[in-house]
């Protein structure tokens, strides 16, 4: 059953991100509808699914790299969701949803069984270490996602070349601060993980820090997001400046979740 | 019954032509009852604005109407009828039909797509039917026309996109700021293209506007118009701090903005985005400018180029738009052709043939009892009944009276009867 509801959730995913293809070269409100219908029903259909494994394996599904992907995939299109129903940022959904379909995609090719849970691992802190991680670097994939479309309008305003795309693009001003307001959301919760995480370290392991892999890249994107935001509130680093350095920002994330499970080394990996 | 368009437009006449035939103000309803009280005119709308004056008629036969039509143009406006020759455009049919919608639809304007000739449309067809000048046709046509014009308009992209410098000024800063009344714009110097676009912000919502002349007593003067202040010209490096769009035309044969004064600027403002619109030559913004983050720098030749691109995106969208009128030109050549009486007459015989018939064979399927002869005299009286009812408006309908188009209308509307259907 789980698995229905997983690859039905990767249909509606796939569906949105032809439809944002589509809104690219061809816009219009219908479109843009269809879209936001889509990832809401995919969403629900995807959060049954995690559910159902919750229950099938009797803890929260996070722990293999399959869930971790579907459950970062998750967390993604929970930010988008909001902005698009606080904010509605036009085009946003065409940048964002081929990424979620990528990553679902991935997160389906990878093993699915489910495995008894290993005793470091059987901890209240496990839900609430991994939500905060896993939302403050969805919004850092938001804020990446911005950043690149700032910097496909800012191309378009600096060479005066105003095509199709540029119309329906937002305004330079909007995309900064959406990526500003993404950085300063995940940038607390990116800091609770790492905290809530030593604190588990210390329960599970005697001590706060161990220098693990995922721990010093933890660190190196927590200085990362700490010095983008203190840029911008002290010498005004804004603008292209902000959006290439929320670019790097998430690429050492996405190097940091996927290079250490590729790596396998380190405690973060659990067999 | 025949719909003809005669006038001149920016195309065949200059502005020196156009503005002795204009009809204005109160020349305006006095020219109009007159073109009405014309021999051989049966309707009349006069549509004049500074880029067209057209007459639309409803005329029994175009040959001497047309003539009558010309010589009361030059006597009206006291002008030699020779100096109309070569101005004037005359549509019969299908072409006035079709030259109406185009012009309401602005794809005959001198900007395609802009706005402004529907409204001056639906004026003047205000005008006309106040004064009681126009009947079924021009009604019928002039509310088709404002209606095509108005289905164009959604349904092609034909009026999006600004095509003058000022107004392009003016998308471009939307899309560099979220909320234009959160920010402010200077003026520095001044001049007829930059005031307009000081304008159009003003309209937008801009938060406030500052004015910075040379000459600080007429910066203060355009300031008050701007219900914004002056600066004075030496203080506009350090306003620039404050300032988002900058609309500069001064008469400085050299750059009065050098990169190293905008770097110091854009650190002062902590890097918030800056609209510079340079539109005075030669420029008074060094180019260089753009290279610094942030700083977006538009010159009147960048804005001519944004103008040109929105221009040609119109004309493709125009195309669409011929495609539009045709379709409704097709529509109302088949109301004009309804309204002649002779289907109308047909379509009422047999109507009330239908009505007999179907009644008869209704009485007689219960009437099983009766012979012949009975049968034979029903029927007589129902053919009798009949043709007594339909042989009034039959004689009216072929009676050509003036006013017959509303006649053939009106019978069908009483009877019910559509002609146009039953064409397809």
């Amino acid at each position: 059953m789980e698995i229905i509801f997983f690859e039905l959730a990767l249909t509606c995913y796939f569906a949105a991100t032809i439809a944002g293809i589509t809104e690219l070269f061809k816009g219009s409100r219908t479109t843009s509808r269809i879209i936001v219908i889509l990832t809401v029903v995919g969403f629900i259909i995807h959060s049954v699914s995690i559910v159902h494994r919750y229950v099938a394996a009797g803890y929260i599904p996070i722990t293999n790299p399959h869930e971790a992907t579907s459950f970062f995939t998750w967390c993604i299109v929970l930010i988008f969701i909001i902005l698009e129903l606080k904010h509605s940022i036009s085009l946003l959904s065409s940048f964002i949803m081929p990424i979620v379909f990528l990553l679902m995609l991935l997160s389906s090719m990878l093993p699915r069984t489910i495995k008894p849970l290993s005793p470091v691992l059987q901890s209240s802190w496990l839900g609430i270490h991994t939500l905060f991680a896993f939302l403050g670097n969805a919004a850092f994939a938001l804020a990446f996602v911005l950043g690149i479309m700032y910097l496909v309008q800012e191309h378009f305003v600096k060479s005066k070349n105003l095509g199709g795309l540029f119309e329906r693009l937002p305004s330079l001003q909007t995309l900064d601060e959406m990526n500003y307001r993404l950085i300063k959301w995940g940038f607390p919760l990116l800091t609770l993980a790492i905290i809530t995480g030593a604190l588990w370290a210390e329960s599970a392991w005697g001590n706060y820090w161990n220098w693990d892999p995922r721990e010093v890249w933890s660190l190196i994107t927590w200085f990362i997001y700490a010095s983008i935001l203190h840029a911008r509130m002290v010498v005004g680093w804004r603008g292209k400046r902000a959006a290439i350095l929320s670019i790097i920002g998430f690429l050492t994330i996405l190097i940091a979740f996927f290079g250490i499970k590729v790596l396998q080394k380190g405690l973060h990996v659990f067999p | 019954m025949k719909p003809i368009v005669i006038g001149l437009n920016h195309n065949t006449a200059d502005i020196d032509v156009r503005e002795k035939f204009a009809f204005n103000g109160p020349k305006l309803e006095e020219g109009l009852l007159a073109f009405r009280d014309l021999p051989g005119v049966e309707e009349g709308i006069i549509l004049s604005t500074c880029n067209r004056v057209e007459l639309y008629a409803n005329v029994r036969s175009a040959g001497h109407a047309l003539e009558t039509i010309k010589t009361f143009l030059s006597t009206f406006h006291n002008i030699r009828q020779d100096a109309l020759e070569n101005a004037l455009y005359i549509h019969e049919d299908i072409d006035a039909v079709r030259h109406i919608f185009r012009v309401a639809s602005s794809l005959d304007s001198m900007i395609i797509g802009e706005p402004q000739i529907l409204g001056q449309i639906k004026d003047a067809y205000e005008l006309a039917l106040t004064r009681k000048t126009t009947g079924i046709l021009l009604n019928k046509l002039m509310k088709k026309a404002i209606s095509v014009a108005k289905r164009v308009r959604t349904e092609t992209r034909i009026s999006e996109n600004a095509v003058s410098i000022s107004f392009s000024a003016v998308e471009l800063a939307k899309k560099i700021f979220t909320d234009l009344s959160k920010k402010v714009c200077m003026l520095l110097g001044a001049g007829e293209m930059a005031e307009l676009a000081a304008r159009h912000l003003m309209n937008n919502g801009i938060k406030e506007v500052l004015v910075c002349n040379r000459t600080y007593e007429r910066g203060c003067e355009l300031a008050k118009d701007f219900h914004g202040k002056a600066v004075r010209f030496e203080a506009f490096i350090e306003e620039m701090v404050h300032t988002d769009i900058v609309i500069c035309s001064t008469g400085a044969p050299t750059y009065i903005v050098t990169k190293g004064q905008m770097q110091r600027v854009m650190k002062e403002r902590k890097h918030n985005q800056v609209f510079l619109i340079d539109i005075s030559v030669p420029r008074n913004i060094d180019p260089e400018v753009s290279d610094l983050e942030n700083v977006y720098l538009y010159n009147i030749d960048d804005l001519q180029g944004v103008v040109d691109a929105n221009m040609f995106e119109r004309q493709k969208e125009a195309e669409k738009a011929e495609k539009i009128i045709d379709e409704e030109v097709e529509t109302f050549l088949k109301w004009l052709a309804s309204l002649d009486s002779v289907p109308t007459i047909r379509a009422l015989r047999a109507r009330a043939e239908e009505i007999k018939s179907e009644e008869l064979s209704k009485l007689l399927h219960k009437m099983t009892d009766i012979g012949e002869q009975e049968k034979d005299a029903i029927e007589y009286m129902a053919t009798a009944l009949v043709n007594k009812l339909i042989h009034p408006p039959t004689a009216a309908l072929k009676e050509s009276t003036e006013d017959k188009e509303s006649i053939v209308a009106l019978i069908q509307k009483l009877y019910g009867i559509d002609t146009t259907r039953d064409e397809k």
